[in-house]
């Protein structure tokens, strides 16, 4: 069941186009990381979601409805954490907390006191003496404590601490296991990695990759050292292979997912003695979106 | 050691000259002007001796006494005196105004928002930022001082001297430095900016009441004031220097207070204790209603208090009012009585749509409240739950409403019951209730015109405070002024009918509401459709 659908999604401010033909997908039970550079549309995208701006052209779906006009129906059923939580200095947050938990519509009492305690926040104090890490917490607990089917995270983990990370994960895997969906933008590749089932990547308002990570992983290149008995003299032209480093007979290359199998052929020729691979990794993945390809479009440098 | 204290001071005024350009700008031409166009209004208007006798026999009332201070140089009353007279007190409120909002956004309003540590994290001394905010807000006082002191003179006009127009500047140029001196002592004491301005303004306000107080009952009480203080200098008569004396001084020590407490506090901390707070939400906070009163609570409760207290020292002169316009014969011709009417009660209509347009004030923060929560990205949370923005939008305007509507009431309750205690006869309060009550549509007018602009162009929300400041200038000075009565036509404040004086006109009334309910439905559909900020 798709939870999660927008269509050819265009947002401009006046003549800048934010997003440019967005698609994206999130089904029932999925967590979906969202990824990309600063200003490459991800919050923009999240709050034409949230109904909070209006897309220019195309359509966002929630639940089968209309994420603009059915705002506030959609948002009895989703949970939202901002990036950049901002908070009213003199409320405290546990004030806050029930504020946002009352104004969802459920009430799970239990559940808030047991968030208070994982995430350990004092709710006592003003909110104009938390932290950043301190105003996220705030804003998770209220979102976690509700009893949603889609949760909306963007950035939310970028002032936590690694212990409060973790307990994060914790809480977003028991959403995923009692079916729920989650879209999470981050920045924390390990985090989207450990969590995701799915990764898109947005660059520029468009988003340039989109697929499982085991998809995406073909779209790239594993990491391979490599020592044989016979020096590889023409390593380097090999079709597919990249990045070749020589350290006596130790070689260390990148190569195409899709040309793995000739080049292991032609490998094999010259005695292979040790091998290691490392599977790309997100960071690599996203490395290579990000560099290369920026000129053009920001930067007349 | 102690000369590190100040490191840098001279980078970091340079600096908040370049932040403040435009604002030092706009205060400095706004008072040099104003102050400027008034004095040439006063040649033009009362240029002979009689007319100014005969003004100055009107100013001898208890009143006037208490809202522009004791009336002196009576026996020949001068341009000079007259504009010093009329001007000086408000004026100086106004340089007061300048100097906490100013000084309160480079103290603890850098300090709240972390500018401050990254200032101190870089090679600077301790006390350097507030040593170049009090240097620039001194030097910004000197400056305008000065320009209205050579201004006045350079106009030609024979009773403003070259003396009394320099104590003029000097004098107001005083009061700023007295209110920087304050601020920076209350930046100090509080630990965040709301409570900075507010107390600071707490001080002007009392400052102004006190002096309100003495001035019509007893001159020692004005002495425990600071705009008493500089009242007592006599601009154009006596020109007292010694009185500015007196406020330097006391502004030199609050200064001195101000860098010692700042010495020996940590960054961030103040000295009055910011206590645990709640645990849970109360019923009442857990709507966007309940969140909006909340938020300004202490601020309403304020504004209520000071409504009151304002009603209440109006209401007070009241009695000597009527005692003193019973004495003199001379002048209960000269205001020629309406039929059937007291003097008292010629005196409400004007009182009123004053205090309907202070009151106006809170009600229309109120409303703009919105706009200030979405530039602070805090109208996602509510807009990401479950709630509509017809209902945010809503909330804001009830509150609004509901605002104008008490502090009106306070305002006018505060007349009737001082008012009351002080008259032999004895005030009735259906009818100065009434003579509140009817600017009621002219406030609701301003407050649906923010509800349109936040709809519709939340850009020009300031607008909306301009178009307030033009009605209480064209409403409250036009009559000084002899402004052309179209001006004031064209403020919601000067449709209203004059109760008790005039008859009720229902009609101007019920338009005034109709295009209130007019724009803010404009607001609520813009409102739905736009982009949410932030």
């Amino acid at each position: 069941m798709t939870i999660l659908e927008i269509n050819n999604l265009t947002k401009k401010f006046g003549s800048f186009t934010a997003l440019d033909n967005v698609n994206l997908k999130v089904e029932k039970g999925e967590i979906c990381g969202f990824i990309g550079p600063n200003g490459a549309g991800k919050s923009t995208t999240i709050r034409i979601l949230l109904g909070i701006l209006k897309a220019t052209e195309g359509r966002a779906k929630i639940f089968g409805k209309d994420a603009w006009a059915d705002a506030v129906e959609i948002h009895k059923r989703i949970a939202y954490v901002p990036g950049d939580v901002n908070l009213w200095p003199n409320l405290t947050g546990g004030e806050v907390i029930d504020l946002f938990i009352k104004l969802r519509g459920t009430n799970n009492k239990s559940r808030r006191e047991e968030l208070i305690k994982r995430f350990d926040l004092d709710p006592t104090k003003k909110c104009r003496t938390y932290s950043k890490g301190n105003r996220q917490k705030v804003a998770l607990i209220a979102a976690l404590s509700s009893d949603a089917d889609l949760y909306i995270l963007d950035e939310p983990t970028s002032g936590l601490d690694p212990l409060m990370e973790r307990v994060f994960q914790e809480c977003i895997l028991e959403a995923k296991n009692a079916g729920k969906s989650v879209l999470l933008s981050s920045h924390i590749l390990s985090e989207v990695e450990k969590l995701c089932d799915k990764v898109a990547i947005i660059r520029e308002g468009k988003i340039i990759e989109t697929g499982s990570l085991i998809d995406l992983r073909h779209l790239t290149r594993a990491h391979l050292h490599v020592q044989t008995k016979l020096p590889m003299t023409s390593l380097h032209e090999v079709v597919g292979v990249h990045d070749v480093e020589v350290d006596g007979q130790s070689y260390s290359i990148h190569v195409d997912s899709e040309e793995l199998d000739e080049v292991m052929k032609y490998v094999s020729q010259y005695g292979i003695i040790g091998l290691e691979s490392a599977p790309p990794t997100l960071e690599d993945l996203f490395m290579r979106h990000y560099e290369g390809v920026s000129v053009g479009v920001g930067g007349a440098v | 050691m102690s000369n590190q204290l100040f490191t840098k001071t001279g980078i970091l005024s340079r600096f908040i000259l370049r932040r403040d350009r435009l604002r030092i700008w706009i205060w400095l031409f706004g008072l040099v002007a104003i102050t400027l166009l008034v004095a040439q209004t006063f040649v033009d208007l009362y240029g002979s001796e009689e007319e100014r006798q005969a003004i100055a026999e009107t100013m001898l009332n208890p009143a006037m006494t208490a809202m522009v201070g004791p009336a002196y140089g009576i026996d020949n009353y001068t341009i000079g005196a007259m504009f010093a007279h009329e001007m000086f007190l408000f004026t100086a409120i106004a340089f007061g105004l300048m100097s906490i909002l100013l000084v309160a956004r480079h103290t603890r309003a850098d300090e709240e928002d972390g500018q401050i540590e990254m200032i101190r994290s870089l090679p600077t001394g301790r006390l350097s930022n507030l040593a170049s905010t009090v240097l620039v807000m001194n030097g910004v006082n000197v400056l305008i001082a000065l320009l209205i002191g050579f201004g006045l003179y350079g106009m030609g006009i024979e009773s403003m001297d070259l003396e009394g127009s320099l104590l003029y500047g000097a004098a107001l140029g005083a009061t700023g430095i007295f209110f920087t001196a304050v601020t920076a002592v209350f930046a100090q004491l509080t630990e965040n900016v709301r409570g900075t301005i507010g107390f600071a303004f707490t001080v002007l306000g009392v400052s102004y009441l006190v002096r309100a107080v003495g001035d019509v009952g007893n001159e020692m009480l004005s002495w425990l004031s600071p705009l008493g203080w500089v009242l007592n200098t006599e601009v154009f008569v006596s020109n007292y220097w010694w009185p500015l004396v007196l406020t330097i001084i006391t502004a030199l020590l609050l200064v001195l207070l101000a860098f010692y407490l700042n010495a020996i506090r940590d960054l961030g901390s103040g000295f009055l204790p910011a206590k645990s707070g709640r645990r849970h939400a109360s019923k009442f906070l857990q709507s966007p209603l309940g969140l909006m009163v909340r938020l300004q609570r202490t601020s309403l409760i304020a504004w209520g208090i000071g409504m009151f207290i304002l009603g209440a020292s109006y209401g007070s002169v009241f009695g000597e009012l009527e005692t003193f316009f019973g004495d003199n014969e001379m002048l209960a011709e000269l205001i020629a009585p309406i039929e059937g009417f007291s003097l008292t009660d010629q005196f409400i209509p004007m009182i009123m749509s004053i205090m309907a347009m202070l009151s106006t004030i809170p009600a229309l923060m109120a409303m703009n409240k919105l706009i200030g929560e979405e530039k602070k990205n805090r109208t996602e949370h509510m807009l990401g739950r479950a709630v509509s923005r017809t209902r945010l939008i809503a909330s804001s305007l009830v509150v609004s409403i509901v605002t104008s509507f008490v502090m009106l009431s306070l305002a006018a309750i505060g007349l009737w019951s001082a008012g009351n205690a002080v008259m032999e006869e004895g005030l009735e309060f259906g009818t100065l209730y009434g003579a509140a009550m009817v600017h009621l549509p002219a406030m609701w007018m301003i407050i649906g015109l923010a509800a349109l602009f936040i709809g519709a162009v939340p850009k020009f929300i300031g607008l909306t405070w301009l178009y307030l400041i033009y009605s209480f200038i064209v409403v409250y000075l036009g009559g000084l002024l002899q402004l052309p009565d179209w001006l004031g036509n064209l403020s919601p404040f000067g449709q209203i009918p004059n109760i008790p004086v005039e008859d009720m006109d229902y009609m101007k009334v019920s338009i005034l509401v109709v295009i209130a309910m007019f724009a803010a439905v404009i607001g609520f559909v813009g409102y739905n459709r736009r982009d949410i900020e932030g």
